[in-house]
């Protein structure tokens, strides 16, 4: 059904922090794989050995350069993956029901055997969350590995989405936002946890943590640098002598 | 936006389809027998032909069924039952007109309701879309039932009243234009807003995510078709409006109709593909690219 729920019971999402994501892709590829092998229609690749390879996924990490005069320019790596809006556009506009939103805990989701691939959810998402697979025709999208986090066969520590276990910075963090104790809670609150495209009124689930304040240096210089000898700029010594000899001779090739 | 030709194809020939059942449905002095099936064949070729190009896109159109569940919701299931109904009213209508030669008036203002509803429902598709601003206003409704009503008369043989509408859509069609050169930047979006970075500076894409473009790229970034879209913009004018009343003013007869039918048609596609290639999706602040 495509009406949303007024509320859910959980709202579950994830925590990406901004200022700790390293921009490694390691969520991108375990991400990639888990949802390959298992929930619904594999992430298919086209051509993925030639020119121009492509490949639907779930999550992608875009890198930004943030520039603000005066200071320096700082890289923010930029993971993005579906944002399970409380108020989800792209569920109202399926025109099959196959694409909802869970009362208990707030994932959205497609049924694959009701998608027709008309892909009228992916236009009414802004953030690109959704990705008509090219070779099963049906719409994937995070599931917040709703396959994992119930998963009474896996052990408990990794009953969390895929991108979560593996990210080694710490970057992920997974729980529930309606629970004002839980982790993602705390930390979007602490750091000031923001929604992408407010103006939207998409409501997302999921928040970004803000790259944290850089310190600064208020020295001229290093305090080591009056410690660090010059560099040489003529080379010197037999190796110098040797290089001053051989140029006499002619035969170089001409530099740049 | 990716310009598919399937929905091209559909929302200009589907659109002239319905706008012609709407004018047969209202008529108070229809075409009868050979005639009326001469008409309607023409009206019903171009509704179902439109709605069948468009399941051409469609990943598993053998599911296509299932669209017809949600219209609590979604545009796209409304367009799906407006359509049949409308088709269904109508066909009662015209085959009471071509067989028994009787005028059923009622049954023909609900057809042409419903054809002009599909109609509506259409523009909505794209209407509601808050991620592209330049679809996401009432005009685009108002656009789209212009050019059905226009297209329809020019196809029903309504010489004068399609001279009149094909200026109202003209009109129309400028406004649209010129609203939606500014959407974008009227409703605010950009690349700050985006990754909830603005606070810090501004922001600049350096690096994809990939090394080449994805679904999201060729779906929704189409930056190569727009280099010639004010051309575009004046070729589609001349063809849709300019061409066909020049046409109609010199002559009343079946070659110049005829002519100037289709170079209205081939103006409407021309507007249908600067519609999608011109529209800038969210997705695109993403990349660096609208």
């Amino acid at each position: 059904m495509t009406t949303l729920p007024q509320s859910t019971e959980k709202k579950l999402g994830l925590v990406i922090d901004l200022d700790t994501c390293v921009g490694c892709h390691a969520c991108v590829i375990s991400c990639k794989g888990w949802n390959t092998e298992n929930y619904g229609a594999p992430l298919s690749d086209q051509n993925p050995y030639g020119d121009e390879p492509m490949g639907t996924f779930l999550n992608r990490v875009h890198s930004y350069e943030v520039t603000s005069p005066g200071e320096t320019a700082k890289t923010v790596h930029f993971p993005k993956s579906c944002l399970h809006c409380e108020n989800a556009p792209c569920v109202t506009v399926c025109p099959t029901g196959a694409s909802y939103k869970r009362q208990e805990d707030g994932i959205v989701l497609v049924n694959e055997k009701d998608c027709i691939g008309c892909g009228l959810c992916a236009w009414a998402c802004p953030y690109g969350a959704r990705e008509l697979d090219q070779a099963e025709g049906v719409m994937k999208k995070c599931t917040l590995c709703v396959d994992r986090i119930y998963n009474e066969n896996l052990p408990e520590v990794d009953r969390t989405p895929a991108c979560v276990r593996t990210c080694p910075a710490g970057a992920r963090h997974f729980g529930d936002f309606a629970d004002p104790e839980s982790n993602v809670s705390k930390l979007t609150a602490e750091r000031g946890g923001m929604d992408l495209m407010p103006e939207l009124n998409t409501a997302p689930v999921n928040k970004y943590l803000p790259p944290r304040p850089k310190d600064t240096w208020d020295f001229e210089e290093s305090v080591l640098a009056p410690f660090l000898a010059p560099v040489a700029e003529e080379t010197t010594g037999f190796l110098g002598w040797l290089d001053k000899q051989l140029s006499k001779l002619p035969g170089d090739k001409e530099t740049n | 936006m990716h310009p598919a030709p399937s929905v091209i194809i559909f929302t200009t020939l589907s659109g002239i389809g319905f706008g012609m059942l709407a004018w047969l449905g209202i008529d108070a002095t229809p075409p009868q027998g050979w005639v009326a099936f001469a008409f309607f064949f023409i009206a019903y070729a171009l509704a179902v032909g439109g709605l069948i190009s468009s399941t051409f896109h469609l990943g598993h159109p053998e599911r296509a069924l299932k669209a017809f569940t949600q219209w609590r919701t979604s545009w796209l299931s409304r367009e799906g039952v407006c359509a049949v109904a409308g088709l269904c009213v109508i066909g009662l209508y015209a085959a009471a007109l071509i067989f028994l030669g009787t005028h059923l008036p009622i049954l023909g203002w609900i057809g042409a309701a419903l054809s002009l509803l599909t109609v509506f429902t259409t523009s909505m598709i794209y209407g509601q879309l808050a991620t592209i601003p330049r679809w996401n206003t009432p005009l685009t409704s108002v656009l789209y039932l212009a050019y059905a009503l226009t297209g329809g008369a020019l196809l029903t043989g309504r010489v004068s009243i399609a001279i009149t509408l094909l200026l109202v859509t003209t009109a129309v069609q400028i406004m649209w234009w010129l609203r939606g050169d500014k959407a974008f930047a009227d409703r605010g979006s950009s690349l700050e807003t985006a990754t909830g970075l603005g606070n810090l500076g501004t922001v600049r894409s350096v690096a994809h995510p990939h090394t080449s473009p994805n679904y999201l790229m060729k779906e929704f970034i189409h930056v190569v078709g727009r280099k010639h879209a004010q051309k575009l913009r004046i070729i589609s004018l001349i063809l849709m409006a300019g061409l066909p009343i020049l046409l109609l003013s010199i002559h009343v007869g079946h070659i110049f109709a005829l002519l100037a039918v289709l170079s209205h048609v081939a103006g409407v596609a021309t507007s249908r593909w600067l519609f999608f290639a011109e529209a800038e999706h969210t997705v695109g602040l993403y990349y660096g690219m609208r």
